[in-house]
C-alpha cells in the first residue's frame, strides 16, 4: 500500500496555491455581481452583425439612462446593463434602438429593484450559513459512535473546512472570470456553489465512513494516520469513478447545452473536481493533523 | 406488435405502451414548463398597504391579487400565475404571464389600482328581468351614480337571519358603508326599487354583481345593505373579496420584472435535453467498461430511474426550469454514485477472497452506510436551498431532492432485484 498521507502537508500547500490567485482577484476586483444582487436593468439584444457598442450606449444616454456596461455575448448578441429602468419605458427604448439598428431584436429585459437585490444577497448568505451548520451537525451526529479518543466533532469540522475550500476556489475563479470575461455572479451561481458544497461533503463522508469502519476492524497497533491512509487508498478508485460519471454529464452539458447555463455548468464542473480533490487530499490530512495533535497533547 | 403481449414504442419525449391488449399513451413532452423555458413576462409588484389597518392587510392583499388575476385573465393567455408573498413586512404580488413579450402593456394593465363603482341603469335603457344577460354584457346600458369604492368600508359574508324567511341560513354579502356613503346609497336605493344596481370593478364592462333593490328599501336603509341570492359560501366569499378590493384599494408598484424571449428558452431546453442524453450515454458506457455485466444492469437501472423521475415531475407537477433540469442531471450523477459505491465494494470483497455471490450481497449491505450518510447530507442541502432560496433555486432544490429519493430506490432496490432474479451469477456461485 502506498503511503498517501506521507505528503499531507504538500496536498494542503497545493490547495492553498490554487486558492491564492482567486483570493487576490477577489480582494482587488471583487465579484462582478449580477442585477439579481445589486438591482438594475439588463436589456439583451440580437443584431444582424457585430455593432459598435458606442452607438448602443448613445441610444440609452439620449434617453437619460445611465449605462453601466455593454457586454458582447456569443453570436451577435449584446447585453446592456443600466441603473433600474421603469418597465413602462421599454417600448420607447425599443423604438429608439430600432431607429439606429433596424433589425435589432430585444431578447429579454429584466429589472430588479435595489431592495430585492439586497434581499437576494441576504438570503444567499443565510442559506450558506445554514448549509454549513446543517452539514456539520449531521456529520457530528452520524459519527457519534466513533471509538474514543477520536471525536466526531473533528470529523465534522474537517469536512466543512474541505468544503469551504471548494467554495472559496469557485468564488475566486469567478472573481477572475468576472474581471477578464465579464462573467457575472447570479442566483444560478449561488445554486452551483451550494450544490458543490453538497457534493464535496457527500464525497468526504464516503472517505470518513471508511475510516470509521477501519478504526474498528484494523489491528489496534495501527495509528490513526495509518488507518486513514489505508481508508483513503481503498476509497480512491470509487471517488475517481463517481467524479468521472458526474464530470461526463456536466461536460456534455457544457459543450452541448444552451448558452444560458454555460457558466452555471462550468462552476459545477470546477467545483466537483475540486470537491473530489479536497475530500481526499484536504479533509483526510486535516483530520490526521488534528487527531495527531490532540493525541500529542494528551501525552 | 399485434402478436405480442407487451409492446413498448418510444418516441422522442413520450411513449406508447401496449400491455395485454390495453393501450396506454403518455406524452412526456407535455411538462409544466417554467417561464424561462416557454418565454413570457414575470413581474413582482410591491403592494402598498400602509393606508390599511393592520388586521385588514392580509385581506386587502388577497383582494388586490384577485383583481390582478382577473385582469390577467382578460389577456386570454394560458396558465398565467398570480400569487401573493410576504417578505419581512413587505407585501408582494408575483405575476407570471407566459407567451407575452410586451412588458409595458402588461404593467399598464395590471399595475392600476382597483376602482369600484356603483352604477344604475340609464333611464332610456329600459329594464325587465328577462333582459338580465344583456345588462351583463353591454356597459352602455349603465350610468355612474357617484358612489365608488371610497364610500365603502368593506364587505363581509354573513348568514341570513332567522327572520329572513326567503334566504334563511344562506350566505349573504353585507356591504359596510361609511356614514356619508350610507346616505348616498340610501338615496340611490330609494330611486331604484325593483331595479338593479351594478357593481363594476375596473371599467371592464362586466358587472361583478347586479343585485335588484328589494321593495323594503323604498324608505331608505335601516341597516347595512346585504346582497342575497343563489350563493354558496365559496361564491359569496369570492364576491366579497372582489368588492373589498374596490373598498380597500391597494396601490402597487413594480419591484422587479423580466421578459424572456421564447426562442431563447426553447433553444436552451432542446440543447440541454440533448446534452443530458449524451451525458447519460457516456455514463452507461463508462459503467459497462468498468464493471462489465454489473454495469449493464446499472445502465438499465439508470434508464428506469430517468423514466420514474420524469414521471414524478409530471405528476407533482414540478415546474421545469433551467436550474431544475440541471438539478435533474446532477441527481443522475448521484444515482450512479450509489451503484459505484456498491460495485467497488463488491470488487473489494472479491479481492478479499469472498465468493462472488456472497461478495455481491456483502457489497450492498456494507456500502449502505456510505450511501445513506452521503445522500442524507445532500438531502439536507436541498432542503436548505428549498427553504431559503428564491424561485429558480427552489426549482433546482426540488428536482434534486426528488432525484436523490428516486435514485436510492433505483440504484439499490432495482439493481439488487435484478441481480437476485437474473441467472447471470447463478452458475458462478463457486467461482
Amino acid at each position: 500500500m502506498r503511503n498517501l498521507m506521507k505528503y499531507k502537508i504538500w496536498y494542503l500547500a497545493f490547495s492553498a496555491l490554487t486558492i491564492i490567485p482567486g483570493v487576490i482577484a477577489l480582494i482587488i476586483w471583487g465579484l462582478n455581481m449580477a442585477v439579481d444582487f445589486t438591482g438594475g436593468s439588463v436589456f439583451r439584444y440580437e443584431f444582424e452583425s457585430t455593432i459598435n457598442t458606442e452607438d448602443l450606449r448613445k441610444v440609452y444616454s439620449e434617453k437619460n439612462i445611465e449605462v453601466e456596461a455593454v457586454v458582447p455575448e456569443s453570436g451577435n448578441k449584446y447585453s446592456v446593463r443600466t441603473k433600474p429602468v421603469d418597465p413602462q419605458r421599454n417600448n420607447e427604448i425599443k423604438d429608439a434602438v430600432s431607429v439606429v439598428f433596424p433589425n435589432a431584436e430585444q431578447l429579454s429585459f429584466e429589472t430588479v429593484g435595489p431592495s430585492i437585490g439586497a434581499e437576494t444577497t441576504r438570503s444567499a448568505f443565510v442559506a450558506l450559513s445554514w448549509a454549513v451548520v446543517g452539514i456539520m451537525a449531521y456529520i457530528a451526529f452520524a459519527f457519534r459512535n466513533i471509538p474514543k479518543p477520536y471525536s466526531s466533532f473533528r470529523f465534522g469540522v474537517s469536512a466543512v473546512i474541505a468544503m469551504l475550500h471548494d467554495a472559496l476556489l469557485l468564488i475566486g475563479l469567478f472573481a477572475i472570470l468576472g474581471h477578464f470575461k465579464n462573467v457575472e455572479v447570479d442566483g444560478l451561481f449561488i445554486t452551483a456553489v451550494l450544490t458543490v458544497l453538497g457534493f464535496s461533503v457527500h464525497d468526504t463522508i464516503v472517505v470518513f465512513d471508511r475510516i470509521r469502519e477501519n478504526l474498528g476492524k484494523l489491528p489496534k497497533t495501527m495509528n490513526f494516520e495509518d488507518v486513514t491512509n489505508y481508508s483513503v487508498a481503498e476509497t480512491l478508485s470509487r471517488s475517481v469513478a463517481t467524479s468521472l460519471t458526474v464530470i461526463f454529464t456536466l461536460s456534455a452539458l457544457f459543450v452541448l447545452g444552451g448558452d444560458t447555463i454555460k457558466m452555471f455548468v462550468l462552476a459545477m464542473l470546477v467545483g466537483i473536481i475540486s470537491g473530489t480533490y479536497s475530500s481526499i487530499f484536504n479533509a483526510a490530512p486535516i483530520l490526521v493533523l488534528w487527531e495527531n495533535h490532540a493525541a500529542k497533547k494528551k501525552k | 406488435m399485434n402478436n405480442s403481449l407487451i409492446g413498448l414504442e418510444t418516441t422522442i419525449g413520450g411513449y406508447n405502451l401496449e400491455l395485454f391488449g390495453g393501450k396506454f399513451k403518455k406524452d412526456l413532452r407535455d411538462f409544466k414548463k417554467g417561464l424561462d423555458l416557454k418565454g413570457g413576462i414575470r413581474i413582482v409588484l410591491e403592494a402598498d398597504v400602509s393606508n390599511i389597518e393592520l388586521g385588514e392587510r392580509e385581506n386587502a392583499l388577497e383582494s388586490a391579487k384577485n383583481v390582478i388575476a382577473r385582469r390577467v385573465d382578460l389577456l386570454g393567455v394560458t396558465e398565467p400565475y398570480v400569487a401573493t408573498t410576504k417578505s419581512g413586512d413587505q407585501y408582494r404580488i408575483l405575476v407570471e404571464i407566459p407567451g407575452l413579450d410586451n412588458v409595458t402593456d402588461a404593467v399598464n394593465l395590471i399595475g392600476r389600482t382597483a376602482q369600484l363603482t356603483f352604477k344604475q341603469i340609464k333611464p332610456d335603457s329600459g329594464w325587465s328581468e328577462d333582459r338580465i344577460p344583456e345588462f351583463y354584457t353591454n356597459p352602455d346600458l349603465w350610468e355612474p351614480t357617484g358612489i365608488t369604492g371610497a364610500d365603502l368600508k368593506g364587505a363581509e359574508v354573513i348568514v341570513a337571519s332567522q327572520t329572513d324567511i326567503q334566504n334563511q341560513g344562506r350566505p349573504q354579502i353585507k356591504l359596510i358603508f361609511s356614514n356619508e356613503g350610507r346616505e348616498k346609497f340610501s338615496e340611490l336605493a330609494k330611486k331604484n326599487v325593483n331595479k338593479p344596481i351594478g357593481l363594476f370593478l375596473d371599467e371592464t364592462g362586466v358587472p361583478l354583481s347586479m343585485p335588484i333593490v328589494s321593495p323594503d328599501l323604498a324608505q331608505g336603509l335601516t341597516d347595512d345593505p346585504v346582497i342575497s341570492g343563489d350563493f354558496d359560501f365559496e361564491s359569496a366569499k369570492s364576491l366579497s373579496i372582489q368588492i373589498r378590493a374596490g373598498a380597500l384599494p391597494v396601490p402597487v408598484k413594480v419591484l422587479e420584472q423580466e421578459t424572456i424571449g421564447a426562442t431563447l428558452g426553447a433553444e436552451s431546453v432542446q440543447k440541454s435535453f440533448f446534452a443530458a442524453g449524451v451525458g447519460l450515454l457516456l455514463v452507461v458506457l463508462f459503467l459497462i467498461f468498468r464493471y462489465g455485466r454489473l454495469g449493464v444492469l446499472a445502465g438499465v437501472a439508470l434508464f428506469i430511474y430517468s423514466v420514474l423521475t420524469l414521471a414524478i415531475f409530471k405528476l407533482v407537477p414540478v415546474v421545469l426550469t433551467l436550474p431544475g433540469i440541471a438539478g435533474f442531471i446532477l441527481s443522475i450523477g448521484m444515482a450512479t454514485d450509489a451503484n459505484v459505491l456498491v460495485f467497488e465494494r463488491v470488487k473489494e470483497e472479491i479481492f478479499w477472497g469472498k465468493p462472488k455471490n456472497l461478495a455481491i450481497h456483502l457489497g450492498f449491505d456494507r456500502a449502505w452506510n456510505s450511501i445513506k450518510d452521503s445522500n442524507i447530507s445532500s438531502l439536507i442541502t436541498s432542503f436548505i436551498l428549498f427553504q431559503f432560496g428564491s424561485g429558480p433555486v427552489k426549482g433546482f432544490a426540488l428536482t434534486l431532492a426528488i432525484g436523490i429519493a428516486v435514485s436510492l430506490f433505483s440504484s439499490i432496490f432495482v439493481v439488487r432485484t435484478f441481480i437476485e432474479f437474473s441467472s447471470i451469477w447463478g452458475g458462478k456461485k463457486n467461482a
